[in-house]
């Protein structure tokens, strides 16, 4: 008989704790002494662009990749000690879609509740469940290969909820998706952690999707973690306000001169770009527009707006985050 | 656009995963090969029609050959070769690097099933097919006049060693498949059949050979695995000799192909 698995129970139930997890492919740092603590019911959103290690991590926490240094635990167990009980407790939609296209949709998820372990009579009426969830309605039983890039999006997703799983992670899950298709997406995974008190660590390159979903985000650039907190918080640190100019020309050579109105928190130059944090932005607008003028740098547009997360990372790293959006119209 | 209409199925009884056991595993892996095997016939049917193509050709063009040899029946002796033709290679393999493609091998990964059964389930399943294919070319044999001295149970044993050394076999396509994943390198797999199959008695009695094709026929484990075959229809009883010999082959040759194997398999699992 198998020992039964030691539950380490961190302080305060943490569903995800990392301590200086690392990853090293053939001399390449992906992800560098990343310390995460996630509570047990939390969405949390891991915000980076592309390469940042955002997958990277993921794939550890899920037991795919062992960690090179550090140690985690996810649902208390420890994922390089006790994959098995991790998987036992974890549900996972990765980036790619993970499925065989040569079973139907039926024969997967049956061959899912299978591999969980659920008993034959309460994985029938799961199929069943999981069939409306996701609402395929007869093509369940065609070919995966027959189905669209959102079908199958749908079938990944069902498949890592076959069992229930204490813990969801979602590596992008709304990558390729049009906007409609994506709000739904949103939605589910609101649904899932207020109705199933589901704990969701959610990978994205949208900033926008963190900022909608996640009770706290974490913010990894190149590898590191630069930032986390909830997102009114990150926001509020770069300044309770923006200004965008855009001028013709470089904006670096003015960057200076704006620094000094009074009130003005931060200048950032990027391009013909001029990204000014202040507290006060209706204050702040007309003497940075008098500032321009006095520069006699021709200005194409002024915008004043609170700080989104975009400002958050470009304020941490000094490059905003560009979307890869090349992926089918998987809708 | 189809639309995603979601009734969370809050629960009553909210069903949640435990180990399933090794049996589990290994059945549920198992049913999936076997069922993916009618969608992919045509990984399946091929060695069949070589095998009774050259069972057939072979017969009309070399038996002539053996006639000098007293009570020599070339057919029962070409049938061990046409069955291993059938057989050798046939494996799911392929398939694992479509899994290890199309990230469903991830899928399985993320489960709790144990690492083995993935393997080990699959290879039942080859063991199944391997039994049905010899059953066409064991069918012909019969037909043109092959007679199994041990009746039925020397059909069901002739039907197990074939089934035994595709798997034996079958072991350096999923090493191949799970170091590389990549579906051309399993594909060259195939050129290991050339050395195994044909640097041995396949068309005539071992006596026969000469030089340093007998040498190296006297090393190849298939010679012992087709002399054990043969032994169960061109002698009038049960050649144990000949048939733990066979067996002896079989088990050298998995041995070495099931420890690359499975090494290829802890490979892929710890590096993710």
């Amino acid at each position: 008989m198998r020992p039964r698995p030691k539950r380490t129970k961190s302080p305060k139930s943490a569903a995800v704790r990392a301590e200086g997890l690392q990853r090293r492919f053939n001399g390449t740092t992906a992800v560098e002494n990343l310390d995460l603590e996630i509570a047990a019911g939390e969405i949390y959103g891991f915000l980076g662009p592309n390469g940042a290690g955002k997958s990277t991590t993921v794939r550890m926490l899920c037991t795919l990749l062992a960690p090179t240094a550090g140690r985690a635990t996810v649902a208390g167990f420890d994922v390089a000690t006790d994959p098995g009980s991790v998987r036992l407790r974890i549900g996972a939609a990765l980036q790619d879609v993970a499925l065989d296209p040569k079973q139907t949709g039926t024969e997967l998820l049956r061959l899912q509740g299978l591999l969980y372990g659920l008993p034959s009579r309460a994985l029938d009426k799961r199929v069943e469940q999981l069939g409306e969830l996701i609402d395929l309605g007869d093509a369940l039983n065609r070919r995966i290969a027959t189905y669209s890039g959102g079908m199958r999006r749908r079938l990944d997703l069902a498949a890592a909820l076959v069992h229930n799983p204490e813990i969801l992670f979602l590596d992008e899950p709304t990558t390729g998706l049009d906007p409609v298709s994506r709000a739904r997406v949103w939605a589910e995974v609101r649904r899932l952690n207020q109705q199933l008190g589901m704990t969701i660590f959610l990978t994205t390159q949208y900033l926008e999707e963190a900022d909608e979903l996640a009770h706290r985000v974490g913010i990894i650039d190149r590898g590191r973690m630069v930032a986390e907190g909830k997102p009114v918080d990150l926001k509020r640190a770069v300044g309770a306000d923006v200004i965008i100019a855009r001028v013709e020309g470089q904006g670096a050579a003015v960057a200076p001169t704006l620094h000094a109105i009074p009130g003005v928190r931060n200048v950032e130059a990027h391009g013909s770009e001029l990204v000014i944090t202040t507290d006060n932005g209706p204050a702040a607008l007309s003497p940075v527009a008098v500032a321009l003028a006095g520069c006699e740098v021709p200005v194409r547009e002024l915008t004043l707006r609170t700080p989104t997360l975009d400002d958050v990372f470009l304020d941490l790293t000094g490059t905003r985050i560009e979307h890869d959006d090349n992926e089918e119209d998987a809708a | 656009m189809s639309t995603v209409t979601i009734a969370i199925p809050i629960a009553d009884e909210v069903v949640r995963a435990q180990p399933a056991g090794f049996l589990r595993d290994l059945g549920s892996i198992a049913g999936r090969a076997l069922r993916a095997v009618p969608r992919d016939v045509e990984a399946v049917m091929p060695p069949v029609f070589i095998a009774l193509f050259f069972f057939v050709v072979n017969i009309a063009t070399l038996e002539r050959l053996t006639q000098n040899i007293r009570g020599f029946d070339y057919t029962a002796f070409q049938m061990a070769t046409a069955i291993l033709l059938g057989v050798t290679g046939v494996s799911r393999a392929g398939a694992v690097v479509l899994d290890v493609q199309d990230k469903y091998f991830d899928r399985l990964l993320l489960t709790p099933v144990r690492r083995t059964a993935i393997l080990i389930g699959h290879m039942a399943a080859d063991v199944a097919v391997a039994a049905a294919l010899t059953v066409p070319i064991i069918t012909l044999g019969i037909i043109l006049g092959v007679r199994f001295a041990g009746g039925p149970i020397g059909v069901l044993v002739f039907m197990a060693l074939a089934s035994l050394w595709s798997l034996a076999f079958a072991g350096f396509g999923y090493a191949i498949a799970l170091k590389t994943g990549n579906p051309a390198a399993v594909n060259s797999s195939f050129l290991l059949f050339f050395p195994f199959l044909f640097l041995t008695s396949s068309y005539v009695p071992r006596s026969q050979l000469s030089g340093w094709l007998k040498t190296v026929a006297g090393f190849n484990p298939v010679t012992y695995i087709l002399d054990g075959l043969r032994s169960l229809v061109l002698t009038d009883g049960w050649q144990w000799g000949e048939l733990g010999k066979a067996v002896v082959a079989i088990g050298v040759v998995g041995v070495v192909s099931m420890a690359l194997c499975f090494a290829a398999l802890r490979g892929r699992t710890r590096r993710g």
